[in-house]
């Protein structure tokens, strides 16, 4: 939205936004939690009150069509794109593109934890989604692998919702996450944290039983002897996140296979003139706010592009 | 008696080192704004929380409405209001900001919603 609107402003009189969700804004809908928008609005404001803001901008710009529940099934290097719509599959090609995919979580695969496959793992996003979106709580007792900031915040989301976050296990010395999540999510509610520790296997054989964690020396090799058994429902993986870039992939932008990002020297820029990545999907970061910034740029530089091509 | 706290009111996390005596804050370093000082206070004195959850709603689009405290609450009421918005069903149309809980368990912050949900 941010791109849309700054393009929008510089110039770009015909803009499609396509979202593959029933409604705009993206993850920040789930993420119901404060801390969004100092930066940008001087306020603190939720994600979806975030949002919002953004929303009510965007709707007042005619020039800008939203085509909601369009799922982009397919890109070429001439910006030609398919996407699917409860009814229709549809193609129209742009002149200029704006890709605004942010991230994925990094999943249990990327981490390797042996033990069973019982039902009870979840992505620290997806149980953020159940909670906060479709109001199922997926667990009573819960383990958090990693300390990324949405683990973090949902530790905070499951205490306050009556069940009991029994550790917070981390395989680096300090948390991945934000200073102040540490303190409002996990130091409020009296949660363990386990620095140096990794999940080594995950029990269980319908239901998650239990973890076992296992201290892990400075070069991340597990110490024998040194296993603690947590009882429990639930897991929930908070690893970091991973860029979606695989519709411009298909597209043949050069990505990084490290990073999953496009390769690029300039910001937003990929190897295929006119086609730009912005947010979370060009690179991670922090806070939403620097991703709506990026993207404004974004937005004017794809505007500066149809500029130099007319 | 010293202590280290870590500011969290900004993304920055800046660390403030505070004395307090009798529960009053006495001497504070380390922060960078205003918003700090005031933090380091609130934390000794009587520390509060912005406290955001979710409310179930009755024939509405969304099954689930965002809400925060409009202003911090008490700690020492977070239990006390988790209770409380549980019990809530919200059957109207609602947009961002409107108050759900005027007064919310007399802390004189107010319940209100964090997006917009029709019919
Ligand atoms: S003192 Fe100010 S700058 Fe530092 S974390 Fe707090 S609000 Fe942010």
């Amino acid at each position: 939205m941010a791109a849309a609107i700054a393009a929008h402003e510089s110039g770009v009189k015909d803009i499609l936004l396509l979202e593959r969700d029933q409604y705009l804004g993206g993850i920040l809908n789930q993420c119901i939690h404060t801390g969004f928008g100092i930066e940008y609005f001087k306020e603190v404001l939720t994600g979806p009150e975030y949002a919002q803001r953004f929303i009510k901008e965007i709707k007042k710009i005619p020039d800008i069509e939203i085509s909601l529940k369009s799922f982009v099934v397919d890109l070429t290097r001439d910006k030609t794109l398919t996407f699917i719509k409860p009814g229709i599959l549809e193609k129209v090609k742009a002149r200029v593109l704006i890709m605004a995919t942010g991230c994925r979580e990094k999943t249990r695969e990327m981490i390797h934890i042996a033990g069973t496959r019982p039902s009870g793992v979840f992505s620290a996003g997806l149980a953020q989604k159940l909670i906060n979106i479709e109001g199922l709580l997926p667990g009573k007792r819960v383990v958090i692998a990693g300390s990324g900031d949405i683990g973090l915040i949902m530790a905070r989301r499951f205490m306050l919702e009556g069940a009991e976050v029994r550790a917070v296990i981390e395989i680096e010395k300090k948390t991945r996450g934000l200073l102040r999540n540490v303190v409002q999510c996990i130091e409020d509610f009296e949660i363990p944290m386990y620095f140096n520790h990794r999940i080594s296997k995950i029990n269980g054989k319908d239901r998650v039983e239990s973890v076992t964690a296992v201290k892990v020396d400075d070069d991340l090799n597990d110490i024998p002897g040194t296993d603690v058994r947590f009882d429990c429902d639930t897991v929930l993986i908070s690893v970091g996140l991973i860029p979606e870039n695989e519709l411009i992939e298909m597209a043949g932008v050069q990505i990084d296979k490290k990073t999953n990002s496009p390769v690029s020297h300039e910001l937003n820029k990929t190897s295929i003139p006119g086609l730009f990545v912005c947010g979370n999907s060009f690179k991670v970061y922090d806070i939403v706010d620097s991703v709506s910034l990026d993207s404004e740029i974004a937005g004017r530089l794809a505007a500066e592009y149809l500029r130099k091509k007319i | 008696m010293n202590k280290k706290l870590t500011c969290i009111e900004c993304p920055r996390g800046c660390v403030l080192s505070v004395d307090a005596e009798n529960g009053k804050l006495v001497r504070l370093e380390g922060y960078e704004c205003p918003k700090g000082e005031k933090y380091a206070i609130a934390e000794i004195e009587n520390p509060t929380r912005i406290l955001t959850s979710t409310v179930l709603t009755e024939g509405l689009f969304l099954k689930m409405i965002p809400v925060r405290t409009s202003d911090p609450i008490p700690k020492s009421d977070i239990k006390k209001a988790m209770s409380e918005i549980i019990k809530i069903r919200i059957k109207r149309s609602i947009r961002t900001g409107d108050v759900i809980i005027k007064d919310f368990l007399g802390s004189g912050a107010d319940l209100i919603a964090t997006r917009d949900c029709s019919v």
